[in-house]
């Protein structure tokens, strides 16, 4: 079933290239990439601060129990190092530690669910415009380019006060305004992709558009992909907090970080510093990290540094 | 466009040498470069070990090697201008006098652009795009001289003129990208003599411009050398460019000098083993015999660490144990040539006569003088040679017939811009050419000339805009989708880069495979199986399959695109500049590769390429396109022993050719001017503003081909030069 020109296995009589080719297969690319963000120091230490986040919010409750459901005015605002409740509680008596373990569920659920839908809508919605170009592009893109128009934050609470918000609600809603930068990038990227000769290689063996967006402007966008994908983890996170910050979060008693330094705000004046530094500190640092962890990734996609 | 036309070329030889004194001397230079191995640990690069050289006043040296052989890393180490990591560990060197090696940044600056001019590869990237010629070209007075800037705009526009800038004084004005390639160079050429220094260093000047633009260039260094009395090293990997225009050359390898000698000599009568071999691979020495080129096989050496020994040994196939172990001493080569040295151990005999005579590889070349000279003076060497190649030659049915093929770009309006008053450049306008099967057709021409269109029109990857391309009698633009992706089994591009031309994220087992895929032959077995027949086929090892391409050299990555371009077992391969990229060594090993699976498996190829010697190499029949047409076609002996268009003969006159012949003075007029816009062409014939020979005829009608002199050569000229031929 081979091609019928077919020549026996001794080829002809070429002088054969000296070359170090011992017949072993070298690490992949993934390792590679893997290898020069193990070698940036702020990238791991984004990557650590994040592990220890995880673990804070998903393991942590399964060792320090607190009642997250119930009020108990009676131990409303209870300065930190009171008796059981080592960060203090809230104004409404919820023990402050658990709080955050709670509230970091929900915002870093939502983050993260929103940040790669996003990015991986806005991919393929990329990729796609960018390789078929022409009328294809001129229509995907005029609409994103009409939806950055819209302030971001004025279509979250337009949408927010419409619909009783859910996590799921809160994923999809952030996602439908964080796709538009990760397709404009990957468009760009695919413009630039679609003319490499590997792809007219490609389409000269007789394949096709799917072929072409899916085995070669998709992974080839890869690093610009996942790079952006964590930047977008990081607004998600934000918009969360801006928007329960605004009053417009998961009813209560769910939780997260921005409705828990929103609630805090109110005490600024009698000094409850205990509301409203430890849900800020959170914030930051793990915006923080996704940032650092993105750095080290772009490093790492960039095929030069892998070169040796 | 009127420019000064370059004056004959005067023949310099050792005979003129300058007056006694030494302006630059190199004693003894080592160089490292630091740098990162695939672990990350340290790697050290030895780019120059012990390189010695002497420049005197006014004198001309060539500095030739290929690619990492350190001939830029010298030239460069005098101006101080090191890459990063790059360092001096020992050895001197001396400028009338003063170590520059050991010198602080201030003298260097003081030496830059002032005693020392520089010329650079890509006139492009080195003149500033936000500046104006005129500014860029006073810059180096304004820096050394303290002179006025009126002053320095006077001087600047009087250098302009001497380099042959037509209307210098309006040019001033002008911004990089405003002029042509050959116009950039001549003010980067401005730009280094301006301050008149005493020494020029001309790094690969010309490696990124035309034949004609290259020769026009060179000879301007050339005479402006000799009126300026200043001496000039010249970096090129091409010995054609070298052989006519220095003193004196130094052919470096690895690192080191491994010869040295008065630039006659040196072409006649090399005595290291690998300027021999090189001068061998030069596809000159064997176009038109239907020999294989001998090559050198392997690659240059990484020059990590310090090998003991002969840096060439593992190449040579002259090489004893001697020669592994032992650092060949530096010889003179006879007693009445105290300048010729060369460090070898077993050298090539000095009896000019028997070169080319010994084989250099395992493909044994034949006596020398079969070997044509390359200059087109017609003699009846090269056309006796190619009859015989002919008679392995093709005789096959047509495969291909390109039918008044044109392409016309259109600035493209998109639905919400529109672009208007844009006249469509024509690219091609209307070629007409047939590719038999089992033949090479070789389509030559400049850059810009449409022939890379006009190849990506033959493999389908471009439909053109008027006229028809046949495969085997059928019109490939009425093709159903199932009929044309069947129709893409049967013609494949080779790629001038196959680096860029394979997905960096894929291993080369999938990147050869993707061809059966995509046409859905075989399952994963047999798939796999082909792959390691084609990796045969180009001589890879099977292991390469786990591998990503650019773990490979440039030449492996050729056999990759052409086992790739083979996967589908095409019966035509468009090949477009395959070997344009790779070092002489190298290119001969792809050519012989190429040659060989052709008669193996009766392919044809459509090769195209700006290299003459390499077509003359390769092909059957050639085509040479000028400005999007087709000026003259026929068999490869015919039209290189005979050309009948005044552009063809330009072209070959033009061409530096490295095979030496100091009894054949070039006669005639090498191509003056630069071709036109092609989204202007001019009327008529389109080669009639730069035709010695044209007429009123010439701008009205455009000249339909004919055959005047011999039947299958045909020619697209009012006055094709029958007689100039036969009598010449």
């Amino acid at each position: 079933m081979t091609a019928e020109a077919a020549s026996p296995t001794t080829g002809p009589t070429v002088p054969a290239p000296a070359g170090d080719d011992e017949p072993t297969a070298t690490p992949s690319l993934a390792r590679r990439t893997l290898a020069v963000f193990t070698g940036n120091r702020l990238a791991l230490l984004g990557a650590g601060i994040l592990v220890l986040l995880l673990a804070f919010c998903f393991l942590g409750p399964l060792l320090y129990h607190t009642d997250q459901v119930h009020t108990d005015l009676g131990a409303a605002s209870l300065a930190p190092g009171s008796d059981g409740h080592p960060l203090g509680t809230t104004d409404l008596g919820y023990d402050m530690l658990g709080r955050l373990m709670h509230g970091g569920q929900t915002s870093l659920e939502v983050g993260l669910a929103a940040g790669l839908l996003a990015t991986l809508f806005g991919t393929v919605y990329g990729a796609v415009a960018g390789y078929f170009g022409g009328w294809v592009d001129a229509v995907l893109m005029r609409i994103t380019d009409a939806a950055l128009a819209i302030p971001a934050l004025f279509l979250l609470v337009v949408v927010a006060a419409m619909v009783t918000p859910s996590k799921p609600v809160l994923i999809l809603v952030i996602a439908s305004v964080a796709w538009l930068s990760p397709a404009r990038l990957i468009r760009g990227e695919a413009l630039a992709l679609r003319s490499r000769d590997y792809v007219h290689a490609m389409r000269l063996m007789g394949g096709g558009g799917a072929r072409a967006v899916f085995r070669h402007i998709v992974p080839n966008a890869v690093g610009t992909m996942i790079v952006n994908a964590t930047f977008q983890i990081a607004d998600a996170i934000l918009y969360v907090a801006y928007l329960s910050f605004l009053g417009l979060s998961i009813p209560p008693p769910a939780a997260d970080w921005g409705s828990m330094l929103s609630s805090g705000i109110t005490y600024t004046q009698v000094g409850y510093w205990w509301l409203i530094f430890p849900p800020g500190l959170l914030i930051v640092l793990v915006v923080a990290a996704f940032n650092f962890i993105g750095d080290g990734l772009r490093d790492a996609f960039d095929v030069r540094l892998q070169k040796n | 466009m009127p420019t000064k036309p370059p004056k004959a070329p005067a023949p310099r030889t050792a005979e003129a040498a300058p007056e006694q004194g030494t302006l630059l001397h190199i004693d003894d230079l080592h160089l490292t470069i630091a740098g990162r191995g695939r672990a990350g640990e340290e790697r050290t690069v030895h780019a120059l070990d012990g390189v010695s050289l002497r420049l005197a006043p006014g004198e001309a040296l060539g500095l030739v090697g290929e690619s990492g052989s350190g001939k830029t890393m010298t030239a460069l180490s005098v101006l101080g201008l090191l890459p990063p990591g790059a360092r001096v560990t020992s050895g001197r060197i001396l400028l009338e006098g003063t170590d520059l090696a050991a010198a602080p940044e201030p003298v260097l600056r003081g030496v830059r652009g002032n005693s020392v001019g520089v010329v650079f590869q890509d006139p492009l990237s080195s003149l500033n795009p936000t500046m104006t010629i005129g500014a860029q070209v006073a810059e180096p007075l304004l820096l050394h001289r303290g002179v006025g800037r009126a002053e320095a705009r006077e001087k600047a526009e009087e250098t302009l003129r001497m380099v042959g800038l037509p209307q210098p004084g309006e040019r001033m004005r002008s911004y990089p990208h405003q002029l042509s390639g050959g116009m950039r160079q001549r003010v980067a050429i401005a730009m280094a003599l301006v301050c008149e220094p005493r020494l020029l260093i001309a790094d690969e000047p010309t490696t990124a411009l035309d034949v004609t633009t290259q020769h026009q260039i060179l000879e301007l260094i050339g005479e402006l050398r000799e009126r300026l009395g200043m001496a000039l090293v010249l970096v090129s990997h091409d010995l054609g460019v070298i052989a006519r225009r220095v003193d004196r050359v130094a052919v470096m390898y690895g690192g080191k000098v491994a010869e040295q000698a008065p630039v006659r000599r040196l072409f006649t009568a090399p005595r290291h083993r690998y300027t021999r071999a090189l001068f061998d691979a030069l596809p000159e020495r064997a176009a038109g015999t239907g020999r294989p080129l001998a090559t050198i096989p392997g690659l240059p050496p990484t020059l990590v660490g310090t090998p003991a020994g002969c840096r060439f040994a593992p190449r040579c196939a002259h090489a004893t144990e001697e020669c592994r172990t032992q650092e060949p001493p530096r010889r003179t080569a006879d007693e009445d040539a105290p300048d010729h040295t060369y460090a070898c151990f077993h050298p090539a005999a000095a009896d000019a006569t028997e070169h080319a005579a010994e084989p250099a590889t395992e493909h044994a070349a034949e006596p020398a003088d079969a070997a044509p000279d390359a200059d087109a003076d017609g003699s009846e060497g090269p056309a006796a040679s190619a009859d015989a190649a002919g008679t392995g030659g093709p005789t096959g049915d047509v495969l291909l017939e390109l039918d008044a093929v044109r392409k016309e770009y259109a600035l493209r309006s998109g639905p919400f811009t529109r672009r208007r008053d844009r006249r469509p450049v024509s690219a091609v306008a209307g070629v007409s050419l047939t590719v038999r099967r089992g033949e090479t057709f070789g389509i030559v021409g400049e850059s810009g000339c449409g022939k890379s269109t006009l190849g990506r029109m033959a493999v389908g990857m471009e439909d053109p805009t008027g006229g028809a391309v046949r495969f085997d009698g059928q019109d490939v633009a009425g093709l159903d989708r199932a009929g044309l992706r069947a129709h893409r089994r049967r013609v494949q591009l080779m790629f001038q880069d196959s680096y860029a031309s394979m997905d960096p994220r894929m291993r080369v087992g999938a990147i050869l495979r993707e061809p059966l895929v995509i046409q859905g032959i075989g399952d994963r077995a047999a798939q796999e199986e082909r792959v390691r027949e084609l990796l045969d086929e180009v001589g890879l090892p099977h292991g390469a399959v786990h591998r990503y391409p650019h773990e490979f050299s440039g030449g492996q990555r050729q056999r990759l695109g052409l086992a790739r371009a083979l996967a589908l077992s095409p019966s035509l391969v468009v090949a477009d500049e395959p070997v344009s990229a790779l070092d002489v060594s190298v290119q001969a090993q792809i050519l012989n590769l190429m040659r060989d699976l052709q008669r193996e498996k009766g392919l044809s190829y459509l090769f195209i390429s700006h290299d003459l010697a390499v077509v003359r190499y390769l092909a059957d029949r050639v085509g040479v396109m000028y400005l999007g047409s087709l000026v003259e076609t026929g068999p490869a002996a015919e039209v290189f022993a005979r050309p009948l268009h005044p552009y063809t003969r330009g072209l070959l006159e033009t061409a530096d050719s490295a095979v030496v012949d100091e009894d054949a003075p070039r006669e005639g007029s090498p191509l003056a001017g630069e071709t036109p816009s092609a989204a202007r062409p001019p009327s008529g014939c389109r080669f009639r503003t730069r035709c010695p020979l044209a007429t009123e005829l010439c701008a009205t009608t455009p000249p339909e081909p004919s055959e005047p002199a011999a039947p299958g050569h045909q020619v697209s000229c009012h006055f094709p030069l029958v007689e100039t031929a036969r009598a010449g």
